[in-house]
């Protein structure tokens, strides 16, 4: 099991040094950046908008049922939900979402080329496979991932203003002072750090897992699902890392 | 012309290949004949460098290729075109993006000139009319003809065939092996064909190799292989009563 561990460790790191290696033409991984940039991106953003309306929704409601104290001023709900969504919930929990999204996507599509010798066709061109496949995904979802998790902040926030308004829980000029209140911009800055580390894991990891697949159609679903595992896991793991790092 | 020397490969202390020693000849189809699981694409995987042999070595026209790197390899693999089993066209592109991909790679030239050898590429091999189709589109017969355009698009030395007429009726099978033959005839390549196809090695067979339990069995023309006394190459090469009454 330890030595599963750290050969799967090592590869991972071979893997990614074999990323870096000269791109056969420029042009070529430029246009393929542009695909993943709409593949990634656009599609992600028809789950993360629903989720994070409600999920602002809910953060609101319940802070707001948690929080019925006259010591406290109802506009400390829209505090809550501010740093609640600005902190975990966009960068984490979004990211987690789309790890079961575009982690899945990205280590099916690999695995699927791997079984169908596909992969094997690139190399004989002296095509570097890994390369190929693996760095414009990377640098796509780390460009466009930030943006759709802005998207998220947003959506969240305003699925909580919402949420309260309409429910009669908190008025809305109190929400709204609440979410200028004490507010620290340098919260913005954490959360697309997280969310750029987020994205290359979910990238990096699930290009990984698609590319070592070895057999046939059930291989490639356990593949999709093992990236899943790993990259949530692995997102969990950094967020404490990173949390303690730059906020503790 | 490849040369193959005492190459050895193992997967997981399990020998596939013992000992093999062949050449395979400039200008003539090369056949590597076999039972399933005796090795055939293994050796033709080592040969191409899918597979790092375990001992050994393998020469293009004096060039051993078994001691390159990655980047040394990359002018000989541009000068090898290879036809897999199932063709292994990319989903994602359209047949003409699929023949256009080395191009596009490997190539400064014009998107005309591209579109033309492209063009050229698909009459060879009989295809006309779907340029803008999908390999989910085309029959399993035109994904191989598709495959060999692919193969043919950048004139290459080398044109490796793993087994071309797995999944094929009789008929497409013969114009599969008659264009493979012709290919090598009009462009002078070193073709060798993975095959159990008995069909393919009356039609084709100049230069034929029997690998029986990892090992280069007998080795010889068509005529030498018809009054072969050694027992493994006629218990494969006579097994249907079909090639028995021809024996006869």
């Amino acid at each position: 099991m330890l030595s599963r561990t750290w050969f799967e460790i090592g590869r991972y790191w071979l893997f990614m040094k074999s990323l870096f290696i000269k791109p056969e033409k420029f042009i070529v991984y430029y246009r393929q950046v542009m695909h993943e940039l709409v593949s990634i991106g656009v599609g992600a953003v028809g789950i993360v908008a629903l989720t994070s309306v409600f999920m602002g929704a809910v953060i609101t409601i319940q802070s707001a049922y948690n929080l019925i104290n006259p010591l406290v001023p109802i506009y400390a709900v829209g505090i809550v939900a501010r740093d609640s969504i600005i902190l975990e919930f966009s960068p984490t929990i979004i990211m987690m979402v789309l790890a079961g999204k575009v982690g899945s996507s990205i280590a099916s599509e690999i695995g699927t080329m791997r079984v169908t010798e596909q992969i094997d066709a690139l190399e004989i061109m002296g095509i570097n496979s890994s390369g190929y496949l693996t760095l414009p995904k990377i640098i796509a979802a780390m460009i466009i991932l930030p943006f759709v998790v802005l998207l998220s902040m947003f959506l969240g926030i305003i699925g909580g203003w919402l949420a309260g308004d309409l429910s009669g829980t908190v008025p809305s000029p109190d929400y709204i002072h609440g979410l200028q209140d004490q507010f620290l911009p340098f919260n913005i800055v954490f959360a697309m750090i997280k969310t750029v580390v987020f994205s290359y894991i979910i990238t990096s990891v699930s290009a990984y897992h698609g590319f070592y697949t070895e057999g046939g159609a059930l291989e490639v679903g356990q593949s999709s699902t093992r990236a899943v595992v790993y990259s949530s896991v692995l997102i969990l793991i950094f967020d404490y890392i990173l949390t303690q790092l730059i906020l503790a | 012309m490849i040369e193959v020397k005492h190459i050895d490969k193992a997967f997981s202390g399990k020998k596939v290949l013992e000992d093999v020693s062949c050449n395979f000849e400039t200008g003539k189809v090369n056949l590597i004949i076999g039972q399933s699981g005796m090795g055939k694409t293994v050796l033709m995987k080592c040969t191409v460098g899918l597979f790092e042999v375990d001992k050994g070595s393998v020469f293009f026209d004096n060039r051993n290729f078994s001691e390159m790197n990655f980047k040394e390899r990359k002018p000989i693999r541009q000068e090898i075109g290879m036809v897999f089993q199932g063709g292994a066209l990319f989903d994602s592109l359209s047949v003409e993006q699929n023949v256009m991909f080395p191009l596009n790679m490997f190539t400064t030239m014009t998107l005309k000139e591209k579109l033309e050898r492209v063009n050229f590429c698909l009459h060879r091999v009989n295809l006309v009319n779907v340029n803008k189709l999908f390999p989910s589109e085309i029959s399993g017969g035109m994904k191989k003809r598709v495959a060999i355009a692919r193969a043919i698009s950048m004139n290459p030395k080398y044109l490796f065939c793993d087994e071309p007429n797995s999944g094929l009726d009789p008929k497409t099978s013969i114009v599969i092996d008659n264009l493979i033959q012709e290919i090598t005839e009009e462009f002078k390549t070193t073709t060798v064909i993975n095959t159990h196809d008995m069909n393919s090695v009356i039609e084709m067979g100049e230069k034929i190799v029997f690998i029986y339990k990892g090992k280069n069995w007998w080795e010889g023309s068509y005529d030498e292989l018809k009054h072969c006394d050694n027992q493994e190459v006629n218990d494969f090469v006579f097994a249907s009563k079909v090639m028995q009454n021809m024996r006869k």
